[in-house]
């Protein structure tokens, strides 16, 4: 049962066609297209600087004190004036930085990352470009970005800034393998690489509540993998060694100033929202809502809620945990994710093949099918949690007490 | 190992959040400079210079011992004593400061020159927000910016200008009674001078008997 | 290759790229101006030489110039955070120096506000430490809350938050009016909570243990052979507090214990740190209960231009950082004619190369916080 399209919904749809048939004929595509891609840099950039605010009094508040509250009512200027100063500050270069390098290596890591965005589906009949091969796409782009920071830590010609560089290139690339593998259940699932069809494949509804990915154990698991993964492919806390702002201070970005070091920080708030974009279109259900009662909300304000949601998780993870350091870092990416992402997949098959009518009557069915998912999935982490725990000799300690 | 100490760690930090909304005694800051701290009385920052009653020359009441200069530990007060006395407030002729200088930018606010003075000239002022654009004099103080009323003192810090106040208005009551006492004195010496004089050689009276003959 | 005097393996780096590092004197963990010199093999220490002087100022010159009455507000400077426990024990020095007897009252203040310092001392390091990991300040945050409330208490007490000032040869310059001790007792009732928040946050957090368990270890024998002292001897298994060893004050007459730890690393640096904290509230309220009535200051004594009888003598208290000791000789003049500080962080932080060494660069920050310097102890 498919919730309806209404007018709210089409909203912005409705708007692009309006003014696209407003120009003569031959030209018709270009213009829809500049408009997609300007529609995509405003709101994203908009979110950006909302974002900054967000994450800034967020914090404050977990600390117990507010965020920047002076400019402006509640402090929504602030942006204003961070990109009033970033703008006018100097633009120092170090004397033996290789120039070219330096001056693109931000270009080529906020264009990257925009790129990305083409692909996702921001509402019902919303998504930039309708590519067969959506996901592929997405982390295929997403991957470039190493190549940006690495550009930016080496040109540099900096020891903190390579140390940083390389910290990241190693973290990066460690943390797509997770990232890829959790989202191949989904994709097998679904058996297609268009986000645009996963999306509808969740938007069905069974006794009120969506097909979400998420719903099941192999969806939850893997969201919460996929999160973690994303939460280290874009050098947030904990996973933020990269810019280590307590140890290398600002790592592979401590020699740019002025607005290439905004430009670092657009790069890298935006690849946050691509990334959760992408954890939620594959495992929330994108755009849908989850109980069809409230399908009449606007498709494109469910997906921004949900992004919401998922920026507002990442500000409390970082308020929350001190940093991993590198090793640990790697261990866990190897020793941990690798081998619960490959349990993801096995349990998914399990899903496939307990199809309802194999185990039982149907909700009999659905339960046993969702016990034993899960078990396939929990058992193997105790296990494997435990392994880990011994391994690493961490302890709970007691001391003794002199008079 | 299973991530409970995480999940720990979050529930501790989300309730945090919400309590800063909800409860009153978590979100402790000042909202500078719309609201400011209130500074508890025993607190100090710069010294000052106390005067009674409304001319700041005549009623100052540092006598320029130079105790304070030679006490202080960074050294950040200059005096130069007057050559010519005045009365303090018992009656005797004391000496002024002419120039009394303190550079604020030393001043440790270690409150050592309050507590060696010894005629309560000064005392400890609770301003902080004194910051000035002038590099080289701005931040030295003569006895012109130095030198309040004692009412002042009396409202930043009640409790001690109370007990000095009692205490000096004692002493004035002292001094005011042995003065009393002592032209009580010199008079009767000089009415019994007189009355010798006019009368003629007369036995000698000792002073004590003569003393106890008037009381 | 394995040393045999800190007994584990030491690593030993082979042809390669050393790369030097200057963890300058502008850097957001160094606790202050500090530089460390670090030559680096990819991310493992494989040598480190502190460098420390930015922030000398000539202290025991200025006191050797001055009256010792003028010398106190100088040693609140000192370690600028613990500037109670400071005065304490240059008061101490100079009371074993000209023989001042101290009245009972002053004895009782004193401990309670040495033990308020140690507190707060504790709290700000555990949240250093943490900001130190990246925990982006949260901890931090919650221990400032608590701290202020403790500065507060100073500020009413003494008139200043941090530079206090307050105590003197024979006792202390104002005596605690009843309200301040009512809101002391307030304040020790409400702050066990804080050190069960404060533990439970972090306590089980499983990054937290996986970063400090196992580094920057300090062996017992090294600890005992470099004079470390404080928190930092007894979390490496030695017993041994100047409270209950030198029985100054009258700590004789209050019942606490010292924690001890095993292991010497930094998880174990830390967990000293918060069981002190339980400990000290253990003393605040024994003190607070049985503090007498009477004088805070012998009148006897001259305070300016005091001239004790030539001599020598060195007081030392346990600080919060480890043993702060004051050493004096006097030639019968109102100034003394030596004045020398035993700074804790100092000394304390000499071994730093020996528990970096094989570390993580990223571990380099963490240990260092675990010594816990304030810089102005160790330049004076």
């Amino acid at each position: 049962m498919m919730a309806s399209a209404n007018s709210a919904d089409q909203v912005f749809v409705t708007l692009k066609d309006v003014i696209v048939a407003q120009v003569p004929a031959p030209f018709q595509t270009l213009v829809s297209i500049l408009i997609s891609v300007a529609m995509i840099i405003v709101v994203f950039a908009a979110l950006f600087a909302l974002t900054t605010v967000f994450e800034r009094k967020g914090l404050g508040r977990i600390q117990n004190r507010y965020g920047p509250n002076r400019v402006g009512p509640w402090g929504v200027m602030q942006p204003l004036a961070d990109a009033l100063k970033s703008l006018t500050k100097e633009d120092i270069v170090p004397k033996r930085a290789d120039r070219l390098v330096h001056y693109l290596a931000p270009l080529v890591l906020v264009g990257v990352v925009f790129l990305s965005y083409a692909v996702l589906p921001v509402g019902r009949n919303m998504t930039a470009v309708d590519l067969d091969t959506g996901v592929l796409y997405f982390f295929a782009v997403g991957a470039a970005t190493e190549l940006a920071v690495f550009m930016a830590g080496w040109s540099s010609h900096n020891k903190y800034s390579l140390l940083g560089a390389m910290r990241a290139i190693a973290q990066m690339i460690s943390y797509e393998i997770p990232l890829i593998l959790s989202s191949v259940p989904v994709i097998m699932m679904a058996g297609t690489l268009s986000l645009v069809t996963i999306v509808e494949q969740q938007n069905r509804y069974t006794a009120g509540i969506a097909h979400w990915n998420v719903f099941t154990p192999w969806g939850l698991a893997g969201f919460i993998l996929f999160m973690i993964a994303a939460t280290a492919e874009t050098n947030r806390s904990p996973f933020d060694l990269p810019e280590g702002e307590s140890e290398i201070i600002a790592g592979y970005f401590i020699e740019y100033s002025g607005f290439k070091f905004a430009l670092f920080f657009l790069a890298e708030y935006l690849e946050m929202f691509a990334v959760s974009g992408l954890g939620i279109t594959l495992f929330l259900g994108g755009w849908s809502s989850p109980v069809s009662l409230l399908a009449w909300i606007p498709s494109w304000l469910w997906f921004f809620g949900k992004l919401l949601a998922l920026i507002f998780a990442f500000i409390w993870v970082r308020g929350t945990l001190p940093r991993l350091r590198m090793d640990q870092l790697m261990n866990f990416a190897w020793k941990f994710m690798l081998p619960m992402t490959l349990i993801v997949i096995l349990s998914a098959g399990v899903w496939r093949f307990l199809s309802p009518g194999v185990v039982g009557p149907k909700p009999l069915g659905g339960v046993i099918r969702w016990l034993v998912c899960a078990l396939v999935i929990l058992a193997p982490y105790i296990l494997l949690a435990r392994m880990l725990e011994r391994g690493r000799k961490i302890e709970k300690r007691t001391y003794r007490f002199a008079e | 190992m299973l991530g409970e100490g995480i999940i720990q760690g979050l529930v501790e930090t989300a309730r945090n959040f919400f309590g800063s909304y909800t409860e009153k005694n978590r979100l402790v800051t000042v909202q500078y400079p719309e609201e400011r701290h209130e500074l508890p009385e025993a607190s100090r920052n710069f010294p000052f210079l106390l005067y009674d009653g409304k001319d700041p020359e005549a009623g100052l009441r540092c006598v320029a011992c130079q105790i304070c200069e030679k006490e202080c530990p960074p050294r950040c007060i200059h005096i130069e004593k007057s050559k010519d006395k005045k009365p303090d407030f018992v009656g005797k002729q004391q000496a002024y400061p002419a120039v009394f200088d303190i550079d604020v930018s030393v001043c440790m606010s270690c409150q050592i020159c309050v507590e060696v003075c010894p005629f309560d000239a000064i005392r400890m002022d609770k301003v902080y927000e004194l910051s000035t654009d002038d590099r080289f004099g701005g931040l030295l103080y003569t006895k012109k910016e130095l030198a309040k009323p004692n009412e002042y003192y009396q409202k930043i810090h009640p409790v001690e200008a109370a007990e000095t106040d009692g205490r000096r208005v004692k002493e004035a009551e002292e001094a005011k009674a042995k003065a009393a006492a002592a032209e009580a004195a010199a008079k009767a010496k000089a009415a019994s001078a007189a009355s010798a004089a006019a009368s003629g050689p007369q036995p000698v009276v000792s002073d004590a008997i003569a003393k106890e003959k008037q009381s | 290759m394995r040393d045999a005097l800190l007994d584990r393996d030491v690593y030993e780096p082979e042809e390669g790229e050393i790369m030097e590092v200057s963890m300058g004197p502008h850097h957001p963990s160094t606790h202050g101006v500090f530089r460390m010199d670090v030559k680096l093999e990819g991310e493992r220490v494989v040598k480190l030489k502190p460098v420390f002087g930015y922030l000398h100022r000539n202290h025991e010159k200025i006191a050797e110039h001055g009256a010792y009455l003028s010398a106190i507000p100088y040693t609140d400077r000192l370690d600028y955070l613990c500037s109670m426990t400071n005065n304490w024990g240059y008061v101490l020095a100079v009371e074993k120096l000209a023989g001042i007897a101290v009245p009972e009252r002053a004895e009782y203040l004193r401990v309670i506000v040495a033990e308020l310092t140690r507190f707060q001392n504790h709290a700000g390091l555990i949240g250093f430490l943490l900001q130190d990991m990246g925990a982006s300040g949260t901890p931090l945050m919650y221990a400032f809350r608590e701290r202020e409330k403790i500065l507060d208490l100073f500020e009413s007490l003494s008139g200043a938050r941090m530079m206090c000032n307050y105590m003197r040869f024979g006792g202390l310059r104002v005596d605690a009016t009843k309200e301040w001790l009512d809101e002391v007792r307030a304040l020790v009732g409400r702050l066990p909570q804080f050190v069960d928040e404060y533990e439970a946050l972090l306590r089980a957090n499983e990054i937290l243990l996986a970063r400090t368990q196992g580094t920057g270890v300090l062996p017992r024998e090294l600890a005992i052979n470099t004079g470390v002292t404080g928190p930092m001897l007894r979390a490496s298994g030695v017993n041994y507090d100047i409270r209950k060893v030198d029985h100054y004050g009258i700590y004789d007459r209050f019942t606490f214990k010292v924690p001890l730890g095993e292991h010497g690393d930094v998880y174990d640096r830390y967990m000293m740190r918060l069981l002190e904290m339980r400990e000290t509230l253990k003393l605040l309220e024994q003190a607070l209960h049985d503090i007498p009535e009477g004088p805070v200051m012998d009148p006897k004594v001259r305070l300016r231009g005091l001239r004790p009888k030539a001599g020598e003598a060195y007081g030392r208290i346990e600080s919060p950082k480890g043993e702060l000791g004051f050493f004096l000789i006097s030639d019968g003049s109102g100034n003394p004619y030596r004045y020398r500080v035993r700074p804790p962080s100092m000394i304390n932080l000499t071994i730093l190369e020996d528990m970096c060494v094989g570390e993580n660069i990223a571990d380099t920050v963490i240990i260092l916080g675990s010594v816990d310097i304030v810089l102005g102890e160790v330049d004076r």
